[in-house]
């Protein structure tokens, strides 16, 4: 069973729509007992950092998802709350990556970075070398819908993207992965990649 | 390199879509959740659907609309029409929305911009503008165009930028419909103004309209309706035109 995690800031109906169509196996769930008896994690996740947070340690979450040993994916703001602190209020986060998400300039480029946009591997490679990608063609685009954003740091980004400058877009540690974009809202390319996770034994 | 957004609108009218010139003389264009589908299938970026009618029975069609539709199409869709509560916007988004647009509430009570922006995230408030020439100004209309206000439409849309809107969803009312192309220096003024992203609205009739508003008009997305109800051109050949002029665009799956 997938245990999406139902906190305020889940955009959790379209991941269960996505989920629904792919014939997964899932509940929302906010408990930390389902947490623990899940097979996989999706942490969803739009708006500030700051209230996410805050909900997740309200429901007892907090602990939780810092103990999960399967598959751990998180999305958009649930990839930015995977790392250490955001500049978001300097909140702290769930600190299972090391580093700072940042806001982009807006200065420099729009803010959000909204759209579909391409991801990269690392080392030059035109795709993340990840199950995730399987039957994802090279160059594909993704939605993006963000403010902030985890700067590029070997090892743990696997993709990244350009936007002003290149942000991590992909990333991995042992069992967790977190990707910026919304799969569930980049087409039959982001369908792909969520029935790839769907199946990571 | 992010790509430009091509952006097909519904607008509907007693839970159907339809087409008109300047919101007047509207003509039936289909099921919205078939046509939708059949943009999303061909590559749509988004969809907008716009409750042109907005009346206080069409809402609860409306949050039906918005969960057929989030079951069935895989990229993002914004919603607008008559939308004057967080609530109500709760609703919309709980049902499977990913963006709202609000025009009429929020000229009216503009704190709700920054309500629901602080409620949701300034990612899904879309401040929709309707624009119409008035003198040497734009003048904001409200109440699907047919009300003039006092505002200036380039203050109105500093000060939504200011209370936290994510999108302007920019429509030129002295173009909408006519399909002789946006207005490209309401658009051009507006893109230099503001640093959050800018849809054109109102005016386009051929790829070269939507090539335009993205290079002269420097919108991050164009917004189009008839060209692609009635069979006009394809999403996908609208969109191998803008690539081939040097547009990034996200192809066809």
């Amino acid at each position: 069973m997938i245990v999406v995690i139902d906190y305020t800031a889940g955009n959790l109906y379209n991941v269960g729509h996505a989920l629904k169509h792919l014939g997964a196996d899932f509940m929302f769930s906010g408990d930390p007992a389902d947490v623990g008896r899940a097979d996989k994690i999706i942490l969803p996740g739009v708006g500030a950092a700051t209230p996410a947070m805050k909900s997740l340690a309200d429901q007892g979450l907090v602990k939780a998802l810092r103990q999960v040993r399967v598959p751990f994916l998180g999305i958009c703001l649930g990839l930015q709350l995977l790392f250490e602190v955001s500049e978001e209020e300097d909140t702290p986060c769930l600190g299972l990556l090391p580093g700072r998400v940042l806001r982009f300039d807006s200065s420099q480029v729009k803010v959000p970075h909204i759209g579909w946009n391409r991801v990269a591997g690392t080392n030059g490679s035109s795709q993340p070398d990840s199950p995730l990608f399987d039957g994802v063609p090279a160059g594909s685009f993704f939605y993006f819908v963000h403010s902030y954003y985890a700067p590029v740091e070997e090892p743990v980004t696997l993709g990244s993207t350009e936007y002003g400058l290149s942000f991590s877009s992909v990333v991995v540690r042992d069992n967790l992965w977190g990707v910026q974009f919304h799969p569930e809202r980049s087409g039959e390319i982001g369908l792909k990649l969520l029935e790839n996770f769907v199946e990571l034994s | 390199m992010l790509a430009k957004r091509i952006i097909p609108c519904l607008d509907m009218a007693n839970g159907r879509v339809v087409k008109g010139v300047h919101f007047v003389d509207l003509k039936d264009a289909g099921d919205p959740v078939e046509l939708g589908g059949r943009y999303y299938q061909e590559g749509a970026d988004e969809l907008v659907f716009l409750d042109i009618t907005a009346t206080v029975e069409a809402r609860k069609t409306v949050v039906d609309l918005v969960r057929r539709v989030a079951d069935s199409i895989f990229i993002p869709f914004t919603v607008g029409g008559g939308i004057a509560t967080v609530d109500h916007i709760y609703q919309l988004l709980r049902a499977g929305a990913d963006k709202v647009s609000i025009n009429s509430a929020a000229v009216k009570r503009p704190e709700l911009v920054r309500e629901a922006a602080v409620a949701y995230g300034s990612q899904c408030i879309v401040l929709a503008v309707d624009a119409k020439r008035v003198g040497n100004k734009w003048k904001v209309f409200i109440g699907g165009g047919r009300v003039e206000t006092d505002l200036d439409a380039l203050e109105w849309i500093d000060k939504g930028e200011a209370l936290g809107a994510g999108e302007i969803l920019l429509t030129s009312m002295d173009c909408d419909g006519t399909q002789t192309g946006y207005d490209l220096e309401l658009l051009r003024t507006v893109s230099q103004r503001v640093r959050i992203p800018v849809i054109a609205s109102g005016g386009a009739g051929s790829p070269e309209h939507l090539l335009a508003a993205l290079e002269e008009g420097r919108a991050d997305a164009v917004l189009a309706a008839s060209i692609f109800h009635y069979h006009r051109y394809s999403i996908p050949a609208v969109k191998e035109y803008l690539a081939n002029n040097g547009i990034v665009v996200r192809g066809v799956n």
